[in-house]
């Protein structure tokens, strides 16, 4: 699985762009919020608002009950500011 | 069409190509972004405006879509800057083109409203305190919710 971050959640994880492969047990995009939380002190602290964070898998928008697949591209960005 | 590019663009030039020739458009609309120089009692000294590739460009197209779904244009651009720029400079340029004016302004506005809550963009502003990432506005989502029903109109009582 194919991860990106954006604007403060790649400042406060220190990472731009990995490659991770998730537990099993990982099967939609809260189960997967909750096992990059536990990764380390810069997870749990980006990723302790759920509400702050927008997930897209594959370019789409996506929630927290939606599935991911290990061969998806999960991206993690705040909600946006651009225009 | 849409562009997302570092250069600047020139918005005369962009509207001539628009329109040059096209003889069915009675009306064009631009809006242009511009950086401010001051953030509450702060002055910016520059933002940089971060965005993510491939996502991006399909967001502002299906956005695009959807005013063309929406509105009888004859044609419409998006151009949106990244990289750093400073006070003054231009970020994003939305023109709308159509026979009659209504239809351009109205889907002018949707555009911007629905390319500020929806194109994955992030701006980092630089103060003389450091730098931050922009928070999101909730009289931003308040100006793109007004669109989420498609406005009641009749093409042919405009003008």
């Amino acid at each position: 699985m194919k991860l990106l971050y954006f604007a403060w959640l790649k400042t406060m994880t220190g990472v731009a762009e990995e490659e991770v492969s998730p537990p099993p047990e990982v099967t939609t995009v809260a189960t997967l919020l909750d096992w990059l939380k536990a990764r380390g002190p810069g997870f749990a602290e980006a990723l302790a608002d759920p509400a702050a964070v927008r997930i897209a898998i594959n370019q789409e928008y996506a929630r927290p009950g939606d599935p991911v697949r290990p061969d998806d591209e999960v991206a993690l960005f705040p909600p946006v500011t651009g225009g | 069409m849409i562009r997302i590019q570092t250069d600047d663009f020139d918005v005369g030039a962009e509207i001539a190509r628009l329109s040059s020739g096209r003889h069915g458009i009675g009306g064009v609309v631009a809006f242009v972004g511009l950086v401010r120089d001051m953030v509450g009692e702060r002055p910016i000294e520059a933002m940089t405006l971060e965005h993510y590739p491939g996502m991006s460009e399909k967001m502002l197209a299906r956005i695009e879509a959807e005013a063309r779904a929406r509105w009888p244009l004859e044609d419409s651009l998006i151009i949106h800057r990244v990289g750093r720029l400073e006070p003054g400079e231009r970020i994003v340029l939305v023109i709308t083109a159509s026979a009659h004016r209504q239809a351009a302004f109205e889907a002018c506005q949707f555009l911007i409203d629905w390319l500020k809550t929806r194109a994955p963009f992030w701006k980092l502003e630089e103060t003389d305190a450091g730098a931050h990432w922009v928070a999101a506005r909730a009289d931003d989502d308040a100006a793109a919710a007004r669109w989420t029903v498609p406005p009641g109109r009749d093409p042919e009582a405009a003008e």
